[in-house]
């Protein structure tokens, strides 16, 4: 179960990444209703499990926030992605493809493949 | 990397909470509102909007929960909320605190005390470099005392030192010109700081190359302290001639501060080359291979390479030389090494302060019981609490944190308190001088250790103590306590409770049984038989040496002045003894006799070897030792008369069955002079309180005469007017001669000090132990009579009787103490043995011990349960039944 949440976790975090390199700095909001218009039902309940995941993010120093002004106009948390961020998107990337290719592969074979 | 700073930035964020706190909220807050918004864009009513909006975000608090963890270190919040719980917990119950924080601090200042003496005597080297490899002699039996040739051949032959260095002590007046006062030195070889490897602070340190033969050397090296304070930090100092017992010597150096002399407790004002110790002391020990006196220690720096075991057989290899090459001078004994500066003492030293370490540590494993028991009954008490967190989803892990931190605290607050009180008596300790004008004093100055062996206690103790309701916690069921409420059954967990009151009583008992036992034994010493009248008598300690006396002129004086002593109104006998009267600074020496018909004296024919004290007639009347046959010496029986002796009754009971029989026998000294016994005189105590019963002779001090001697005078006056008498007395008779008046009572304290010490360490420890008995009993009977109420409520008001409510309410305390004090008793027997090597005539087997013991912790049991017992009484069934 934990071992869930931790998977979760961190495809969130990539999720967390790839928004803010897409769209540039967002609040809280903005980035929720990102990932849930991309991901489906991922983020349609318990939104705020996102926030320890930016925090995590904001100590790993890979994302940066600070207060600006909401849409309309109130005090929000706009984060935005560091250069190390940058770094680590690619790198994730990188590596989040080349597992899903294998994984992938690894659901085409069929046992007739393999004799 | 990134780790690490994700490690500083949780760290900062502990200490920033709230307003990370804030932040959070905030943004919470603006994330519903924004959703709210788009939920009525999308055309929801206000209430639903929000309401949607909420339920989309999820639990607000699972999410701070979670972000709280994700931001800072939970083990360090989750200690200091721990901490802040506990303050408020032990603030709630300040007796509880108050009474296991003084308890603590008393068991653990004990031992930080304790520790603190062992570190400065024992643990500690000297304060010179390589202390490590410095090795001091033993010879015989734990003493270093050594003839001054034995010496010289000890440090020319052996191949196990590199150089070997050996002191004495010189007492002097030491005379600057302006005001003479007496000083305290060493007589030191001339290699002495050479092999002590320390460099001088001011000019220079004599050495080897200076021993030209006797008295070549008239140099003398201040202790830093000594010229600091007669001195007053003088640099000008070097150079100058000052007057030692009347004769001239150059001041050429002043030790390091840190150099306090090489035996830890004796600290001297200054160094002499050891070759001039005539001067000072009057006679010559040079040459005196027979002499133990010329040598207090020897010690030096064992060859980098050579084990202790083979130094011991180097050593032992001389010694056999010796005792072929000098068979009449050299008794053979063995040698051995052991830490220099405390050679002689060490052993006893180190075997009371172990014996002591011993009890202290059992005061502290009985306070730690005490409180074990205390916290198990508070956990019993809070179990509700514990069941209630238990319920609401607490980890048990933090519970018994929880319990850990709360006894922690307590132990490092009572651990704090008692190295304030340690520390501040070593800190006295360290400027008292025991013996009056003696210069010892306990080199003590707590360090880092003492810091450092304290807080481990602490810790220890209070994981020990906060231990103990583990168990009762992580079986602890929530369900069935809630259940049951806080009158919840105590049935099991009361036995660990009761083992470890009986354990903590016993270990109480035993400390009870050794301090009574030690004070036994000192109210014995102090009335017992010494073989002399130590009441209205005076000492008049000279060393007319001093003044200048030598040859024929000393014993001439010595007569004059018992002479003229005795004129002095008031005084009844006078009478002197060469060197020391017995029992003063346990100085006594032995001599060799043979019995008359042996021709070859060598130590295997040795008939015995007693004390020998040189006496002027009138001795044993001043002394107040009985003559029980024959008679005393007379002014005749000088060096012309035939050599004559009185010996104790042990002697001739020894030497020739019994006292009648010893009448009119001869014996022979070691140089072969025949000696007639023409009286006997009672037994006595020689060197030690604690010492078998010795022989011992006496021969008349004209025959042998000795600068440095002791005046004995009775007299019945005031003995603060008899001392200016006999003051003024020396004056007129010479107005140069330095004198130390005292009562014997007072000198006896000397000898007495070990037994004192041992006494008021016992007694000190014994007193913790009843205390610790009190609060522990007194706990428990407390604790059960509150439990109870309710029953003993409904015991009286179905018409219980006082006495069968009692017993109810304190039947097991009574039964604990009864088991606890019986078991204690049976090992304090047992431990009592180890004090009889210190406390005179200790003997547990003594049935006032015994029933003082019993009587003492009956005592303890009725003072500890008085008040809850009297709690137990005034009860009113009525009020107590209404009340619940």
């Amino acid at each position: 179960m934990k071992q869930k949440a931790d998977v979760l976790q961190g495809t969130l975090a990539l999720m967390v990444l790839k928004t803010l390199d897409v769209l540039g700095p967002q609040h809280g909001y903005g980035i929720a209703r990102r990932i849930e218009q991309i991901s489906g039902d991922l983020l349609a309940v318990n939104q705020g499990t996102l926030y320890p995941v930016l925090l995590k993010l904001e100590q790993e120093g890979v994302i940066a926030s600070e207060w600006g002004a909401s849409e309309n106009n109130r005090r929000a948390r706009f984060y935005r992605l560091t250069r190390e961020g940058r770094k680590q998107l690619r790198v994730e990337t990188q590596d989040w493809e080349q597992t899903a290719a294998i994984i992938g592969r690894f659901f085409e074979v069929k046992a007739e493949d393999l004799s | 990397m990134t780790s690490l700073r994700r490690f500083l930035t949780r760290l900062l964020n502990s200490a920033t909470r709230r307003a990370q706190d804030e932040r959070l909220k905030e943004e919470i807050e603006e994330h519903i509102a924004l959703q709210t918004e788009e939920n009525l864009r999308a055309g929801s009513s206000p209430v639903e909007a929000r309401r949607q909006a909420m339920l989309k975000f999820g639990g607000v608090e699972a999410v701070k929960e979670d972000y709280r963890a994700e931001r800072g270190l939970l083990l360090i919040e989750n200690l200091a909320r721990d901490f802040r719980f506990a303050v408020r917990m032990l603030r709630k119950s300040r007796g509880f605190t108050a009474v296991a924080v003084v308890t603590l601090a008393m068991a653990i200042g004990a031992n930080a005390l304790v520790f603190g003496v062992m570190d400065a005597l024992i643990l500690r080297p000297l304060n010179v470099p390589q202390a490590e490899s410095l090795y001091g002699t033993e010879y015989g039996v734990d003493t270093g005392f050594q003839s001054y040739p034995n010496y010289v051949d000890l440090r020319d032959r052996n191949r196990s030192f590199d150089g070997l260095a050996a002191f004495s002590f010189a007492f002097a007046g030491l005379d600057t010109g302006e005001n003479p006062s007496n000083a305290n030195g060493y007589a030191t070889t001339g290699n002495y700081f050479d092999v002590l490897r320390i460099q001088p602070y001011l000019g220079r340190f004599f050495r080897s190359s200076d021993e030209r033969g006797r008295n070549s050397a008239p140099y003398l090296v201040l202790s830093y302290a000594y010229w600091h304070s007669r001195f007053n930090d003088d640099p000008g100092v070097v150079g100058r001639v000052v007057q030692l017992n009347k004769h001239p010597f150059t001041i050429i150096g002043v030790a390091p501060p840190e150099f306090r002399g090489t035996v830890s407790f004796v600290s001297p004002d200054f160094f002499m080359p050891i070759v001039n110790q005539e001067q000072v002391r009057g006679e010559n020990l040079q040459d005196a291979r027979g002499s133990t006196l010329g040598v207090f220690e020897t010690f030096g720096h064992l060859k980098s390479g050579v084990t202790p075991a083979q130094a011991v057989a180097d050593l032992q290899a001389v010694g056999d030389y010796l005792q072929k090459t000098y068979p009449k001078e050299f008794a053979q004994k063995s040698y051995s090494l052991g830490r220099a500066g405390l050679t002689s003492f060490g052993q006893a030293l180190r075997a009371f302060m172990a014996g002591l370490m011993l009890i202290a540590g059992l005061i502290l494993l009985a306070a730690c019981a005490n409180l074990g028991s205390l916290f198990a009954s508070r956990a019993a008490d809070r179990s509700r609490e514990v069941a209630l967190r238990l319920a609401l989803g607490a980890s048990r892990i933090r519970i018994l944190g929880q319990l850990l931190t709360e006894a922690l605290l307590i132990s490092l607050v009572g651990g704090a308190v008692g190295l304030l009180g340690s520390v501040m008596l070593l800190r006295r300790m360290s400027v008292w001088q025991p013996f009056p004008g003696a210069p010892i004093h306990l080199p003590l100055n707590p360090d880092a250790r003492i810091y450092a062996v304290t807080l481990a206690l602490a810790l220890v103790s209070g994981l020990l103590f906060g231990i103990v309701p583990v168990r009762q916690v992580l079986r602890a069921n929530p369900y069935e306590i809630v259940k049951a409420g806080s009158t919840g059954r105590l049935g099991q967990r009361m036995m660990v409770r009761d083992m470890l009151l009986a354990f903590q009583i016993a270990i109480c008992a035993v400390l009870v049984t050794s301090s009574m036992v030690a004070l036994r034994g000192l109210a014995r010493s102090l009335h017992g038989s010494y073989g002399f009248e130590t009441r209205n008598t005076m000492l008049v300690g000279t060393n007319l040496a001093s003044a200048g006396y030598s040859g024929d002129s000393v014993p001439a004086m010595q007569k004059r002045m018992v002479d003229e002593m005795g004129t002095i109104p008031g005084v009844e006998q006078v009478g002197l003894v060469n060197n020391y009267p017995p029992l003063l600074y346990g100085a006594g020496s032995k001599t060799n006799v043979f019995k008359e018909e042996t021709k070859d004296r060598t130590p295997s024919n040795i008939a015995s070897m007693p004390y020998r004290y040189d006496i002027s007639p009138g001795y044993f009347d001043a002394a107040g030792t009985s003559l029980l046959a024959g008679r005393t010496f007379s002014w005749h029986d000088d060096k012309d008369a035939p050599a004559v002796a009185v010996v104790n009754r042990e002697f001739a009971g020894k030497l020739f069955g019994s006292v009648t029989n010893a009448l009119d026998q001869y014996f022979t000294l070691q140089d072969g002079t025949r000696v007639q016994v023409v009286g006997v005189v009672e037994n006595g105590k020689y060197r030690s309180l604690t010492e078998d019963q010795q022989p011992a002779i006496f021969l008349p001090s004209l025959r042998s005469p000795s600068s440095q001697s002791y005046l004995v005078v009775r007299s019945r006056r005031d003995p603060q007017r008899l001392a200016e008498a006999i003051r003024s007395k020396l004056r007129e008779l010479d107005a140069g001669l330095p004198a130390g008046i005292d009562t014997w009572n007072t000198m006896l304290y000397v000898v007495l000090f070990p037994a004192r010490v041992a006494t008021v360490s016992l007694g000190a420890m014994g007193a913790m132990g009843a205390m610790l008995s009190i609060t522990g009993i007194f706990g428990m009977a407390a604790y059960s009579v509150s439990k109870r109420l309710k029953e003993l409520g409904i015991r009286m008001g179905l018409g219980a009787q006082r006495k069968e409510v009692l017993q109810a309410a304190l039947g097991r305390a009574f039964k604990l103490l009864a088991i606890g004090s019986a078991a204690g008793l049976l090992l304090g027997i047992l431990a009592s043995r180890v004090l009889a090597s210190i406390v005179y005539q200790a003997t547990p087997r003594d049935p006032l011990v015994l029933a003082g013991v019993v009587v003492a912790m009956a005592f303890l049991g009725l003072v500890a349960t008085w008040i809850p017992a009297q709690r137990a009484l005034s009860l009113d069934p009525a009020m107590l039944l209404r009340e619940e």
